[in-house]
């Protein structure tokens, strides 16, 4: 191909056009901006967190942990809701993994795959129903003519535990070696005994990553047991058929006080809630490690 | 003879046991399948019985209710938009700062930073998702709100004071702060979705991109973006059908103010934060039932935008698998 003399042979590659320069600036503004938005995520989570810290850390004491909320006026701790805040979360956690763990055996064990996807649509759907939309109905089905109570809160927490156990669950299920069930149905174990003895424990590490996670979530939703169990006595109590005071009510009552001794507790209050989340994605990172080693190693 | 009466004896023996291990798997089976149908159901039950809760309002007000402006207990007037409003406008400022910004982070995490700097970046912004709302609420209500009054604002309002949004009195609680503790919220689940989505692009379409000689942001814009374009948009509509859900955190940072605001610095009221805020306290049946009617409006808006997200998602690996 003849070139005209004193134009730019567009395919010599000897020639540095200015077109080059511009692709190389904006590849480095490129590299630059999207680092800068990295950093943007990771300084808001360390200003949120050393917030909590600097705020809440000096109300932390021995008195924090071991005397119920007070009365107006008084020095107080957040026992009581500490207490109820496990009892709920507790019995939601023994609500919810039971049925979310079956229905994940059923998707990935029994159902045709058409049904399986339509399943796991259902729970990504069912997941992202508001929490506040899950304490109206729970409202709306028991607590209107019953009153509140702790057990109608765990079962709104439950409800928002099961999609994401369920579809944590039914995930790691299916990359569970073929091998394995081929190799104990060839035994002639039966296939519920395969599930149940061989498929479940491979797979338990994977199952409790994703209940710890979801742990984690369900023990900092508020507006389910704004409905549920929010209109409770400022006492220690093990009443689970009364509504019960948990932590993350606790902030929210509080946060909205003008007191700045409130305030200064509900900062407490969220150092407290924000260390059990945390050690739950510890321990969560963990879980996922050890099953990465057992699959590594088998 | 005596051959005869053995065999009937050892034969139910064996089909006992085999019709009893066959028995185990059925029940097995029949368990988890209703454990599967409980979940469906449970999905219906919310829906019919919010429904079934709202029903009373929406044959009062009809649904002119939707468009009416105005909440007043006192002369027994009720209306959605003020909430709906909030709710919108809250939640898509929360879309327009969060999208840029999870396409950035998960494309600094897939595609530029070496996987040592990766994995820690990724885990903490996995924890900012892990923050309880309340929480973020509370910091957003009594350090972030302030803030936001004393420099954003001010700042706002110089460059764009012209915009009738950004005009007005600075406040620590209104539509602005509100909107931007639903950006910290929705940002993590925005870009550990669009971060599984870029993993997932195949690399040899990468790979001859890069090696016709196009630069790294060439590739990503030409190819990766626009491989991954419908589940960007999914991911984009599941952190908005989030902000649409949200009642505390706006609750605590929105400022309730049952008005319409011009500017975004200006208190108002969202769905979620209305019913957390009233429901309880309601003091006639009209408010009451009014307050369910918000509950259905919001229901509806989030499982919309829920199912056109998962509609895009499954049409999405579908159309990948294929090719």
């Amino acid at each position: 191909m003849s070139v005209a003399p004193g134009a730019v042979d567009p395919y010599d590659i000897t020639v540095r056009s200015n077109g080059l320069r511009r692709r190389r600036i904006i590849e480095k503004v490129f590299g630059i901006l999207s680092l800068l938005a990295a950093l943007f995520a990771c300084a808001i989570l360390a200003v949120v967190l050393g917030t909590l810290v600097a705020k809440g850390f000096r109300e932390l004491n021995l008195d924090f942990f071991t005397k119920a909320r007070p009365l107006y006026g008084e020095k107080g701790g957040v026992a009581d809701a500490l207490v109820g805040s496990a009892i709920i979360v507790g019995m939601a956690a023994l609500m919810a993994i039971p049925v979310a763990v079956l229905v994940a055996i059923y998707m990935a064990e029994y159902a045709r795959p058409r049904v399986s996807r339509a399943l796991r649509v259902v729970l990504d759907v069912l997941n992202g129903v508001p929490a506040i939309i899950v304490g109206v109905f729970v409202f709306g089905l028991l607590v209107v003519g019953n009153g509140q109570s702790a057990i109608f809160g765990a079962f709104s927490l439950a409800i928002l535990m099961l999609p994401m156990v369920a579809r944590s669950t039914q995930e790691i299920l299916q990359v569970v070696p073929q091998s394995l069930r081929h190799a104990s149905l060839a035994l002639g174990v039966t296939k519920w005994r395969t599930t149940w003895n061989i498929i479940l424990p491979s797979a338990i590490g994977g199952i409790l990553t994703g209940v710890v996670i979801s742990l984690a979530r369900v023990a900092g939703e508020t507006a389910p047991l704004l409905f549920t169990s929010s209109i409770a006595a400022n006492a220690v109590s093990f009443d689970i058929h009364s509504a019960l005071p948990t932590l993350p009510v606790t902030i929210y009552v509080n946060s909205e006080s003008p007191d700045p001794g409130e305030q200064a507790a509900a900062w407490a209050a969220a150092l407290v809630l924000i260390a059990f989340v945390l050690v739950m994605n510890v321990l969560a990172k963990m879980f996922a490690a050890r099953k990465r080693r057992q699959l590594e190693g088998s | 003879m005596t051959s005869t009466t053995y065999e009937p004896v050892a034969a139910p023996e064996t089909d006992l046991r085999r019709r009893g291990l066959h028995l185990g798997d059925l029940l097995f089976k029949g368990i988890a399948l209703l454990a599967a149908l409980a979940a469906t159901v449970l999905l219906g039950l919310i829906a019919w019985k919010i429904f079934q809760l709202a029903w009373p309002a929406i044959q009062h007000f009809g649904l002119s209710f939707i468009w009416t402006e105005a909440w007043d207990p006192v002369t027994q007037t009720f209306g959605a938009l003020i909430f709906i409003y909030g709710t919108v406008v809250t939640s898509l400022i929360a879309l327009a700062i969060a999208t840029p910004l999870s396409i950035a982070i998960a494309l600094f995490l897939t595609e530029i930073a070496p996987r040592r700097v990766a994995a820690p970046i990724a885990t903490m912004v996995e924890l900012l998702a892990a923050i309880p709302s309340v929480v973020l609420g509370l910091w957003g209500i009594l350090v972030f709100g302030p803030w936001v009054r004393d420099h954003l604002e001010p700042w706002l309002q110089d460059v764009l004071g012209f915009l009738p949004m950004f005009s007005g009195t600075p406040s620590q609680a209104g539509i602005l702060p509100a909107g931007l503790v639903l950006t910290i919220m929705i940002i993590p689940i925005t870009s550990a979705i669009c971060r599984e989505l870029f993993m997932r692009v195949p690399k040899d379409l990468m790979n001859g991109a890069l090696a016709l000689g196009s630069t790294r942001w060439e590739a990503v814009r030409g190819v990766l973006l626009a491989y991954a374009a419908p589940g960007i948009v999914a991911a984009v509509l599941l952190g908005l059908g989030r902000a649409f859900g949200e009642a505390i955190a706006v609750n605590q940072t929105i400022g309730n103010r049952n008005v319409i605001p011009t500017s975004w610095f200006e208190p108002g009221d969202s769905l979620g934060s209305k019913v957390a805020s009233e429901y309880v306290g309601a003091t006639s049946v009209e408010q009451a039932a009014s307050i369910l009617y918000l509950a259905a409006i919001l229901m509806v808006i989030s499982l919309v935008t829920n199912v056109i997200a998962q509609f895009i998602v499954v049409r999405f690996e579908r159309a990948r698998a294929g090719v």
